[in-house]
């Protein structure tokens, strides 16, 4: 009698073939990813950039597609511009301060203080805002911030900067406490243990190892509040940010050209936050 | 307290933890002098890493109190301690160099740049870790991470050093190494070292004396040989080496008397047959259920006619494992000296609700 053999049909030799060749099956695990990401989002992008160096035909409002410089040139003389990314940027700031500030004792507590249970609840509670429309949160801040409203601060930057700190709140916490979670206890006893008091273990052991979860979560913070214009239009009253300029420029001013040159600050900004964050390692943790 | 009692290094007297309805700890009293080097041994569960939890200040007891060098110190929190823990895990911090973990208690208590470096390499020295100075705690071996953990701990020259499983996590050729590496490192420091583990045999080859926990209490305290020699109740009998017990009515027919008693395995003759027993020893015959062969000796699994089963240990002097393996299902007789058998307590039926 001969060893028996198991029958090798189409789909067990597919197998084995994918089974020999790792480049082959990382291709067809890659590809539609990849053409998802060339397409939708590189390409859009690419064509964003492209869009930047047009112009409009001042009586047509047609996109003309000749090369200009024209509306960098603007963008870069016009006071108006300056003062709107500047402070398009302190708000970003301000918002992921405060949101730091809240979010990492809210963090610390969930990942080291609360039982497995209460942890449980705490995460659900953080989670739970994100369910809601964007909208909705956002008229109802404009609801509170009214005159007649609950807090009854009216509207403008520090209305715009409360409003998104809130809504941008649990992108801020997540990665912190996930940063904590992995941060073992032990390391809070031994710090204890060789003499060192709460704000000193802080300082010298869990901010440095959370330090790149916190970054992390800053990205998130920044980014979302440098490209938020439906919030300003809400409850920011006459103070217009980088996104409120790019929106009346597609809408209002039928500038699609002029619009897409605004839209390369906060990406020129982004992506010069994200060269310094890389080098400490955060985007590790994302 | 006694004038002429000898200085205490840690002293507890009826320490109890209990985590919700779970009592970890039932009512602890234990001395331990200074410069010794202690095991509490038990099964994991048994409470004996939450009793050193308490001694380090992670945990606030239930009731009773820690006492540190006399001092009171059940209420301070671990900063406010003069003891230094050796953790499981080691705990090293994986941002700083080797150096910088070991220099980290002396910075926190201010000394200054010159003395703190000095005191740091000579620790480093003292675990044969010099030259490592620079590298991260990742790019260590595992034995390696234990001395820099034991460095750190040394280094702030604690009245106590607290242990945690320290060699749980090496291999069995490292763990042997460090045993007798430990032993010396504490000879030399004098430092009191009180040390958690599961391993019996660490337990007894490292340390002066032992306490044996089960379930949140201390079954006994003692010398390994004590410990191993004459355990207290079943359960150390048990825990600490083979559990070998004659009772019930098999100590009645054996022995001639009622009772529990404990003969260890090696003290244990195999004589084939219907032996008959010397004038002071003890004999019972039975039928040998499986044999173990284990290089330098075997195990027979003895099934006693009078009932109950003892295990006996041999050294292979002479004979080969054909020979011996030849003795399974044969009749033997297994014989003791009467010194080597000593009554324990028995098992306790139900003991949580025994009350301490």
């Amino acid at each position: 009698m001969t060893t028996p053999v198991v029958a090798a049909g189409p789909r067990r030799r597919a197998a084995a073939f994918l089974h020999r060749h790792a480049g082959v099956r990382l291709s067809l695990l890659l590809s539609a990813p990849l053409a998802w990401l060339g397409l939708a989002y590189l390409g859009a992008l690419a064509a964003l950039f492209v869009t930047a160096f047009w112009s409009t035909d001042v009586f047509t409002g047609d996109v003309v597609r000749v090369f200009t410089w024209a509306n960098f040139h603007d963008l870069v003389t016009g006071d108006v511009y300056r003062t709107v990314a500047l402070r398009s940027v302190g708000v970003a700031v301000a918002v992921t301060a405060i949101d730091l500030v809240i979010a990492f004792p809210m963090a610390f507590a969930m990942a080291k203080v609360a039982s497995p249970r209460a942890q449980r609840w705490l995460v659900i509670l953080v989670l739970t805002p994100l369910w809601a429309s964007y909208l909705v949160k956002a008229y109802a801040w404009r609801v509170m911030l009214s005159s007649d409203g609950v807090l009854g601060w009216g509207y403008g930057l520090t209305a715009t900067i409360l409003t998104l700190s809130y809504l941008w709140l649990p992108y801020m916490i997540l990665p912190i406490y996930a940063g904590l979670e992995r941060l073992p206890g032990s390391l809070l006893d031994a710090a204890g243990d060789l003499g060192a008091r709460g704000w000193r273990t802080f300082r010298t052991v869990v901010w440095p190892l959370t330090f790149p979860a916190v970054v992390a979560g800053s990205i998130f913070t920044f980014s979302l509040s440098l490209g938020d214009y439906i919030t300003v239009k809400i409850v920011g009253g006459k103070s217009q940010l980088i996104g409120n300029v790019v929106y009346d420029n597609i809408g209002a001013a039928n500038n699609l050209p002029f619009a897409a040159a605004v839209a390369t600050v906060p990406v020129v900004i982004m992506l010069v936050y994200l060269a310094a964050v890389r080098r400490t390692g955060a985007l590790d943790n994302l | 307290m006694f004038p002429f009692m000898p200085d205490q290094a840690v002293s507890l007297r009826g320490l109890r933890k209990s985590f919700g309805a779970v009592q970890a700890v039932a009512g602890v009293d234990l001395d331990v002098a200074d410069g010794e080097f202690f095991a509490m041994l038990g099964p994991s569960g048994s409470g004996k890493t939450t009793v050193l939890r308490m001694i380090a200040g992670f945990e606030a007891p239930t009731a009773g109190t820690v006492e540190l060098g006399g001092r009171d110190v059940t209420r301070l929190a671990p900063f406010e301690r003069d003891v230094n823990t050796v953790f499981q895990d080691y705990a090293l911090f994986p941002h700083m160099s080797v150096l910088q973990n070991v220099e980290y208690g002396l910075r926190v208590k201010k000394v200054p740049r010159g003395p703190r470096r000095e005191r740091a390499l000579d620790a480093l020295r003292s675990v044969r870790l010099e030259g490592f100075e620079g590298r991260r705690p990742a790019q260590l071996s595992g034995g390696q991470r234990q001395r820099v953990a034991l460095a750190r701990a040394l280094v702030n020259r604690p009245r106590v050093l607290l242990l945690d499983e320290p060699l749980g996590a090496l291999d069995l050729k490292l763990r042997e190494e460090m045993q007798v590496e430990l032993k010396a490192i504490q000879r030399e420091v004098g430092i009191t070292f009180l040390f958690v583990t599961h391993d019996q045999e660490e337990a007894l080859t490292m340390s002066d004396r032992v306490a044996v926990f089960n379930q949140g209490r201390i079954e006994q305290v003692g010398t390994p040989a004590e410990i191993y020699e004459r355990p207290a109740t079943a359960f150390v009998a048990g825990f600490v080496g083979t559990s070998n017990l004659i009772s019930g009515e098999a100590a009645v027919a054996v022995l001639g008397r009622e009772g529990t008693y404990s003969v260890r395995p090696e003290k244990l003759r195999v004589v084939p047959g219907d032996g008959t027993p010397g004038p002071d020893e003890h004999s019972a015959a039975g039928t040998v259920r499986e044999v173990v062969y284990a290089g330098p000796s075997t195990r027979f699994v003895v099934d006693l006619d009078a009932g109950g089963r003892l295990i006996a240990l041999q050294q292979n002097l002479q004979v080969s494992s054909m020979d011996v393996m030849a003795l399974r299902g044969a009749r033997v007789t297994l014989a003791w000296h009467r010194r080597h058998e000593f009554p324990v307590a028995a098992p306790d039926p139900d003991p949580v609700a025994a009350g301490g």
